[in-house]
């Protein structure tokens, strides 16, 4: 007798399969396709195409923006979760509203709104053009648009994590004649590190990850302001498949491995990072 | 993300915990160099065409073919996704199968996996010598470059929208109501339809708004699958993209503002409906 | 060094939480602050232990203008009623933890600050238990590490809100006995909030009827039972088993012990340590 709660058999079935049949279907084929264009000729061409010069400027860049753009994005995150959780304040829901934003703005509007400050025909872009300073299809430009895009993640991941952590702990350290910074470093980071290395590693992937922001800020200017995933455009556009899959499979590696780290942490850490899940 | 908020009077209180003006100045200075100024260049742009034009820029044929063309796949792909997402999701919970839990973390790939990558995979694939688009040619079916191929990108990156915010709610769905139904008689099919769907349908209706939200906006998976052709299969996007390129930074402004207003629409109605259904608890 | 308390306002918004909060008491007293939720009186120890600030009125300890003083400048040791241990750190670095933030110039060394915690552990009678991290530990444990971190920094005040609230019945005798033994021995100024009025009788040599944010009564526990001043008082009381304490026996030592086993009715209890019985009455306890 099958319990009262299970279903039919078929119903079963039919369900897993179906399951099955989609993932597979909409993610593992795309995801297997990557990896099987770049080897579509050999280990070597694969490697040859990533040792191009292009290529690797485009690999540094991608790295760079990185290095830059998430170390920032973790301090603001930690600031706001202090501010927001530690502290009571009006128009805190003002401010989540506004960290929330870049998850429901087009990755295409990212890169616009930075066109519009610092472009050509931007506010600002009289002032930069004549103190010959670059923004936009150069460096900073990038990192804006990336900063953008990929800033509520560790916030998000935070601020829900210590909201539950209460401050009890921080009330008690500064009781004992902690000054705040000893009871952030002492106190709260080691209550929060899963959680932020959780938000860290999200970031990271949408950072390195990022393409239509950047796309629209980078200028397109080969071997000096296409990140990876712009290279991977550029290639694919010319044709040439074995490197645009190549490029493409590196981005997807790290795909791979923010997943397995993802499930890693989710699997061990679950008390401490799931405090986010819950809201 | 909700947080629970304060009274107002709290501005001028002295603070035990140390360290708000600095981590309070440093967030305000960050969201205002990073996202309030830009978003105000972007609200406005737009008016330097004055009304009149910011009107005609918007009701432009292109424009809103263009406007028509992303909000109609992206409600394709959600309404798709609400239905696969629904069977991923239930199945993932309730069922056990071989390799379950290497599938469930895949669900998460298009949330990891850069746009631009899913963007060739997917062209690739289903290109006409493609290992799905071959087959489907031989059915007649052509996917690259036609409003299905968008439709089928904008399905795989919403997919994990609508099964990550049923997981839960599934899960923690105890099995005591549907014990009850069964006890007063209900088939399993009654049960589900009358008992569990519509504790699962807010859920369900969120997961399936975020999923419609991010493929309005979507552009890398998109771009390289999409035909591109103007008043046919050009997304919205794009055309700013084009616009900016010919250095209309306001007409790209203007249809910038109204994608932007319908996010905030959808995130709007979204919030009211899960406030209304909040209350109605 | 008298704890003065004068006319501290508190609101949260528009509640209000203390309504003109009044009171004195000499160094080294045991004050229960004692009233039903909502009476204010964790917020009144919050503002002693600089965990909450008032809109109005004075406090003045240790010849001290103590609402100036900065929180982490105040040694006063707050133990909190859910503990709030660092549960990333082991028993040992939590009661370590006050003297191993200090600056280099008063921060004790190594050596010194593994011999307190020792000495603490001991003191607390959980020695041995010093690696263990607080979720191994047991309700009752983790109030005893609570406690010896607050006295690790050698507090000019112990403020202890509900200690004995989230712990079973046999726990809190226990404990109850225990700490007021401490007391005697290190004669600290200590406050503490409870809303089990036994307790406060028990323990304290002064109580604070707090009520809706005023002190209806205070005084020892003697004067508020035999003489309530308000109806409240009155009935707040009612509830608690009242015996009258011998009236030879100095009144900040008697009415624990003895009394404590009449009420509790229970027997076969084994007598709990005794305190030295010719302490003589030190203080004068001053109601307002």
């Amino acid at each position: 007798m099958r319990a009262a709660t299970e279903d039919h058999p078929i119903t079963k079935l039919a369900l897993s399969t179906a399951t099955v049949g989609l993932i597979v279907l909409f993610l593992v084929l795309p995801l297997i396709t990557v990896f099987s264009n770049a080897l579509a000729k050999g280990f070597g061409e694969a490697f040859a195409a990533l040792r191009d010069p292009d290529a690797l400027s485009a690999i540094e860049l991608t790295v760079e923006t990185a290095l830059i753009v998430v170390p920032l994005n973790a301090l603001f995150g930690i600031c706001a979760a202090w501010a927001i959780t530690k502290h009571q304040f009006p128009g805190k829901g003002v401010l989540v509203t506004l960290i929330d934003m870049p998850f429901s703005v087009s990755p295409v509007i990212a890169g616009l709104i930075f066109m519009l400050l610092f472009g050509m025909q931007g506010w600002l872009g009289p002032w930069l053009r004549d103190h010959d300073i670059k923004i936009v299809f150069a460096l900073p430009g990038i990192v804006l648009a990336t900063a953008f895009v990929s800033f509520p993640f560790v916030a998000r991941e935070l601020i829900p994590l210590m909201a539950d952590q209460g401050s009890d702990e921080e009330q008690a350290a500064v009781s004992l004649g902690a000054t705040g910074l000893q009871t952030f470093l002492r106190v709260t980071l080691p209550n929060i590190k899963w959680g932020l290395l959780y938000g860290v590693l999200l970031c990271n992937a949408r950072a390195m990850g990022e393409f239509g922001a950047v796309s629209v800020v980078s200028g397109h200017i080969r071997g000096l302001t296409n990140t990876m995933p712009l290279q991977v455009e550029v290639l694919y556009n010319d044709y040439q498949f074995v490197g645009a899959f190549a490029v493409a499979s590196v981005l997807a590696m790290l795909a791979i491995v923010t997943l397995i780290v993802k499930s890693f942490l989710e699997w061990r850490y679950a008390d401490e990072i799931a405090a986010a899940h819950r809201h | 993300m909700t947080i629970a908020t304060a009274s107002a009077s709290t501005w001028r209180e002295r603070r035990v915990l140390p360290g708000f003006g600095l981590t309070l100045g440093f967030t305000t200075l960050y969201l205002s160099v990073i996202v309030l100024i830009p978003l105000a260049a972007l609200m406005l742009r737009p008016w330097t065409l004055g009304w009149d034009g910011f009107w005609s820029t918007i009701t432009a044929p292109r424009v809103l073919a263009a406007l028509k063309f992303s909000f109609g796949a992206a409600a394709i792909a959600a309404a798709a996704n609400s239905v696969f997402g629904f069977v991923v999701a239930w199945s993932l919970v309730r069922y056990r199968f071989p390799l379950k839990r290497f599938l469930d973390a895949l669900v998460d790939l298009p949330f990891a996996l850069p746009t631009a990558v899913a963007g060739i995979a997917l062209c690739t694939l289903y290109a006409p010598n493609g290992w799905l688009g071959a087959p489907l040619m031989k059915v007649g079916l052509k996917v690259p470059y036609t409003p299905p191929g968008v439709v089928v990108a904008l399905i795989f990156i919403g997919l994990p929208f609508v099964v990550r915010t049923l997981e839960p709610v599934i899960s923690e769905l105890g099995p005591e109501a549907e014990e009850a139904s069964a006890t007063l008689g209900a088939t399993r099919m009654q049960t589900f339809f009358r008992v569990i769907f519509p504790a699962l349908a807010p859920a369900l209706i969120t997961g399936t708004a975020l999923a419609f939200a991010r493929a309005v906006g979507e552009y890398g998976s998109v771009i390289f699958i999409a035909g591109n052709l103007p008043m046919v299969s050009e997304i919205a996007p794009l055309l700013i993209v084009i616009k900016l390129e010919q250095f209309n930074y306001a007409g790209a402004a203007a249809i910038g503002v109204v994608m932007l207003f319908a996010s905030f629409a959808i995130i709007f109605a979204l919030n009211a409906f899960q406030s209304f259904l909040a209350s109605r608890r | 060094m008298s704890l003065v308390v004068d006319c501290v306002r508190k609101k949260f918004g528009t509640y209000p939480a203390l309504e003109g909060v009044s009171l004195t008491a000499p160094q080294g007293a045991f004050i229960a602050l004692l009233g039903p939720s909502g009476s204010g009186k964790t917020t009144l120890l919050r503002i002693l232990g600089g965990l909450e600030f008032p809109d109005d009125g004075e406090v003045r300890f240790a010849d001290l203008n103590w609402l100036s003083v900065p929180t982490r400048e105040r040694r006063a040791g707050f133990v909190f009623q859910h503990y709030a241990l660092f549960r990333h750190m082991t028993v040992a670095k939590n009661i370590a933890f006050g003297l191993s933030i200090r600056g280099r110039r008063t921060r004790p060394s190594k050596k010194e600050i593994s011999h307190r915690v020792e000495a603490l552990l001991q003191l607390v009678q959980l020695d041995g238990l010093g690696k263990r991290y607080p979720s191994q530990l047991s309700g009752g444990q983790r109030q005893r590490v609570a406690l010896a971190r607050a006295l690790a920094i050698e507090p000019r005040m112990l403020l202890l809100d509900e200690p004995f609230g989230a712990l079973d019945a046999k726990v809190r005798k226990e404990l109850r006995g225990w700490l007021r033994s401490l007391h005697e021995k290190l004669g600290l100024t200590t406050v503490f909030v409870t809303h089990d009025q036994e307790e406060a009788l028990a323990m304290a040599d002064l109580v604070a009827i707090m009520n809706k944010g005023r002190v209806e009564q205070f005084g020892t526990p003697d004067d508020v039972r035999r003489l309530p001043r308000t109806p409240f008082v009155a009935e707040f009381l009612e509830s608690a088993v009242t015996t009258p304490r011998s009236s030879h026996i100095a009144p900040a030592v008697a009415g624990w012990m003895p009394n404590n086993r009449i009420r509790s009715g229970v027997i076969n209890e084994p007598p709990p340590t005794p305190v030295n019985p010719t302490r003589p009455p030190t203080r004068t306890p001053d109601s307002t």
